[in-house]
């Protein structure tokens, strides 16, 4: 009998939810797992299915059990079903159920809102992994080919996480919402995934750097919001899945960084000190700084529409609810309930940004979205010390968050990076200096040829400062079977 | 001089803040401004629950210093200070060292752990700053002549953390001849790194009582209740390895048995169904006196496979564990040929030479060359020798 910590390897789903004692749920999955093989080995990383690869599992949720490394091929990973460890006597956090008992079942009045939180959650997850499908391909080296495997099974985990909420708790909905999950495409022009940014391509590595940094830390915001949930299952679910999401960002983090650092030491190696001497440094086969700033551009903002409108009475009835709170609402000392409180808004009125006072249960969404914002600022700032290292006059920054937006306030107007408001023809003629363009994108695909060899690196980025677990500079992370 | 501080601390350049280690810690020694992560000196209690969340490996630094880094000071860094020197002149650790080195001597040079070890923990308390533990146990093991004990050390409240197959020093009470403290005794941890029961917060040693022997003695005679000083943990290449296809070769006599009996209990609370196997020759002059013989009767051969050998059973010739080991030629041979096998020996001095000779002569009969597989054993961290 699984205690919650420990996790029942024997089943064909290894869990800490007693599936073993749970005969109507354990079916249903056993009957969704062979749909969701077929799909991982439709829509997975492409070509290394036979490889095998240095991939950490959990075996236990408690702190010593959940990372353990071993090689692993993909199609056999065991995705499990890992709740973080129950709190006994645990309450409903926020809302107006404030301080009742956490639901252990789904409450009638918000069945509907729940299930759509949890599919939209859920549709994310088989996205990216769809959506880095082909960059196996083009790996720098096998650490990357490494990290890039370990985000893959662990979205697919993360999938495996919400499609259990949804049979185990919705019934035939939840049945039905779980087959969709898998039936939808990333970048489908008839059945794409929910989410503007998860149908973007991921052409290249630096884009995969961009798309962890930003758009699984939007996923991150996302699951805290919901580890405060008064849902407990979603809650002890999101916890866990928090745990591994921060692997994702620090791929991303350090990715980004990596490119940066052996940018600005081959320009040291080349005297070059002008980082806008782009043809300079790009004969160098790095690259250069403003092509970074443009990515960042351009994840940055289409990751901030992912945060939805900045006024939202579907955010303020979810937190009302009790179901989806606030960034690390445990930490945060007010009333909880936010019925008189209010909260400052930038809003786009007639041509001005001005900043209003809203209430602040309707301001939710950008409140989450302020709290990311401030959690990416820390990554470019220490992407900024590695420039600054090396005595280069450049700053990398996050543009204005009217910048290049498609959803909410700032939809319908074109903005600089600083937010100048721009009319249409001076956007069409400025557009290419901000975001990639046709030129940069051909350059940085030139750069994309894969390095297989043990501890060796494309010459674009600089090798990491530690190995996965601690592992010494050549280890093979990846034993590549063609 | 002030003694020497062992301190956590986090490397702020490759930190990402991603709070997994905030999160996790139990007793909330790790904090953040928004600058850095930092530990806390005053309240780590190297547990090591941050240590495997942690995504980036910023949180794996360990410096060992004459005056904790404050909070203040961690805060302000953009990138750890130096490192200072470890201190290889510490008395406490050279002493330790040089104890290990010499029970390690038979492995013919310097060995690493196996591939898939957990990282451990060593020289967390030493002479200075000793673990005060309380006996919480003593039990006899063994009939007839020998007295062999299995004592418990119980850690209250203190975090001593351990891993199967590391030793821990003890320091026999008053003074030798000379005035001087007595020199430190290392003794085998024989329990799992989760204590003699699943979380429980002690550790379990197999003393045998010397005749005359200061330590031993003093050990034995514990009441439950008594308290002593523990100072380590040792030892960071006699260990467990983690690996599943691992199938583990363990030879043993007498006391040798107690990191063994912690391979085999770890791997029976965590890992029971893993294919990699544990194979045990252990020998003792009669069932009376090998430690451990109940127990061991209990556990199924899926776990563990053993082979008891006795050299002093009335009516039968004398047999010893390399005789038994050429007797099951064709086990040891099938063992040999394995791609992930570690072979690890543990016992009074001596053991190694015949165990050596009997190693020789299977692989030659079976056509590959001892000497040659040992040394590719040993440089990859799969073969171990601790005798004493």
């Amino acid at each position: 009998m699984p205690d919650g910590i420990n996790i029942d390897y024997d089943g064909l789903i290894p869990n800490n939810v007693d599936l073993a004692g749970d005969a109507r749920v354990r079916k249903a999955l056993e009957t969704w797992h062979p749909g969701y093989i077929d799909w991982w080995k439709d829509m997975g990383p492409e070509g290394f299915q036979e490889s095998l690869v240095y991939l950490r599992t959990a075996i236990g949720v408690d702190p010593k059990g959940w990372a353990k490394f071993d090689y692993v091929k993909m199609p056999d990973y065991k995705w499990g079903i890992l709740l973080a460890p129950k709190v006994e006597g645990r309450t409903i956090p926020f809302g107006k159920h404030k301080g009742e008992p956490a639901w252990q079942e789904v409450p009638g009045e918000y069945r509907a809102m729940l299930r759509r939180l949890i599919t939209v959650q859920g549709d994310t997850e088989p996205a990216s992994v769809e959506q880095q499908r082909h960059l196996g391909a083009t790996a720098p080296s096998l650490y990357d080919l490494r990290n890039l495997f370990q985000v893959n099974v662990e979205e697919g985990r993360h999938l495996w996480a919400m499609v259990y909420l949804l049979h185990k708790y919705f019934g035939n909905d939840g049945r039905e919402e779980a087959e969709e999950l898998l039936a939808r495409r990333s970048g489908h022009q008839d059945t794409p995934r929910m989410l503007g940014a998860f149908n973007e391509a991921t052409p290249d590595w630096l884009s995969f750097f961009m798309f962890t940094f930003f758009t699984d830390r939007d996923g991150k915001m996302q699951l805290e919001a919901l580890a405060q949930s008064g849902f407990d299952p979603l809650s002890r679910t999101c916890r866990f899945m928090l745990t591994e999401e921060a692997h994702h960002m620090f791929v991303g983090d350090s990715g980004v960084q990596r490119v940066v650092e052996r940018t600005v030491e081959a320009m040291r190696d080349a005297d070059i000190t002008d980082p806008h001497d782009i043809a300079a440094i790009r004969a160098l086969g790095v690259i250069d700084l403003p092509t970074i700033q443009k990515k960042i551009n351009l994840h940055f903002s289409l990751t901030l529409d992912l945060f939805g409108n900045e006024i939202s009475t579907n955010a303020a009835n979810a937190f009302n609810a009790g179901i989806k709170g606030r960034y690390r609402e445990d930490k945060l000392e007010d009333d909880h309930a936010l019925l008189d409180a209010t909260y400052p808004v930038l809003r786009h009125v007639s041509g001005q940004f001005v900043t209003e006072e809203v209430p602040a249960l309707s301001a939710l969404n950008l409140r989450l979205r302020n709290d990311y914002v401030q959690d990416c600022i820390s990554g470019v700032t220490r992407w900024n010390r590695v420039i600054e290292k090396a005595g280069i006059g450049f700053k990398l920054a996050l543009p204005h968050v009217a910048f290049n937006r498609a959803i909410g306030e700032f939809a319908g107007i074109h903005t600089d990076i600083d937010g100048n408001i721009l009319d249409e023809a001076v956007w069409q003629a400025a557009r290419d200096g901000m975001l990639p363009n046709d030129d940069d994108a051909a350059y940085i695909t030139s750069l994309m040829v894969p390095v297989t060899e043990n501890g060796k690196f494309a010459g674009w980025i600089a090798p990491p400062k530690m190995g996965i677990d601690n592992k010494p500079g050549d280890f093979e992370y990846v034993q590549i079977v063609a | 001089m002030n003694a020497l501080v062992k301190q956590h601390l986090i490397d702020p350049e490759v930190c990402i803040r991603c709070n997994t280690c905030e999160a996790t810690c139990p007793i909330g020694a790790i904090t953040h401004d928004a600058n850095n992560y930092v530990v806390d000196p005053n309240t780590c209690n190297f547990c090591m629950d941050c240590v495997s969340p942690c995504p980036t490996g910023s949180i794996d630094h360990w410096f060992v210093v004459p005056e904790p880094f404050s909070l203040e000071d961690q805060f302000s860094w953009l990138e750890l200070p130096p490192k200072p020197p470890e201190p290889a002149l510490d008395p406490d650790d050279s002493e330790a060292a040089a104890l290990l080195d010499g029970a390690h001597a038979a492995t013919g040079g310097r060995v690493p752990p196996p591939p898939s070890a957990a990282k451990p923990q060593i020289n967390v308390f030493n002479r200075d700053a000793p673990a005060r533990a309380t006996v919480t146990g003593n039990l006899r093991l063994t009939a007839g002549e020998t007295d062999t004990r299995h004592i418990i050390l119980d850690f209250g409240s203190r975090v001593f953390p351990v891993l199967e197959g590391q030793s821990i020093g003890v320091i026999p009470p008053g003074t030798d001849a000379a005035g001087k403290p007595h020199a430190m005794r290392l003794y085998s941890i024989a329990s799992a790194r989760d204590g003699e029961r699943p979380n429980t917060n002690n550790l379990a040693l197999t003393v045998k009582r010397t005749a005359g022997g200061l330590a031993s003695n003093w050990l034995c005679d514990m009441e439950l209740g008594a308290t002593l000083d523990v100072i380590g943990p040792f030892g960071a290449t006699f260990l467990l390895p983690a690996a599943e296809d691992a199938d583990i070769l363990m030879i043993c006599t007498g006391t040798g048995a107690a990191p063994f009996r912690g391979f085999t209990e770890y791997r029976r609370r965590h890992a029971p169904g893993i294919h990699g196997r544990l194979h045990l020759y252990f020998g003792a002059r009669t069932p009376e006196e090998l430690p451990y013989f109940g127990p061991l009767q209990k556990l199924p051969a899926t776990l563990l496979q053993q082979e008891l050998v006795y050299s002093r059973l009335p009516g039968r010739q004398r047999e010893y564990v390399q005789d038994r080991m050429r007797a099951r030629a064709e086990h040891i041979t099938a063992l040999l040929r394995r791609p992930n096998l570690h072979v690890f020996i543990c016992g009074l001095r001596g053991l190694e030479a015949g165990v050596e000779a009997a190693f020789t002569d299977i692989a030659e009969a079976a056509g590959m060359d001892w000497a040659t597989l040992r040394e590719s054993l040993r440089t990859s961290g799969r073969f171990h020798v601790e005798t004493y």
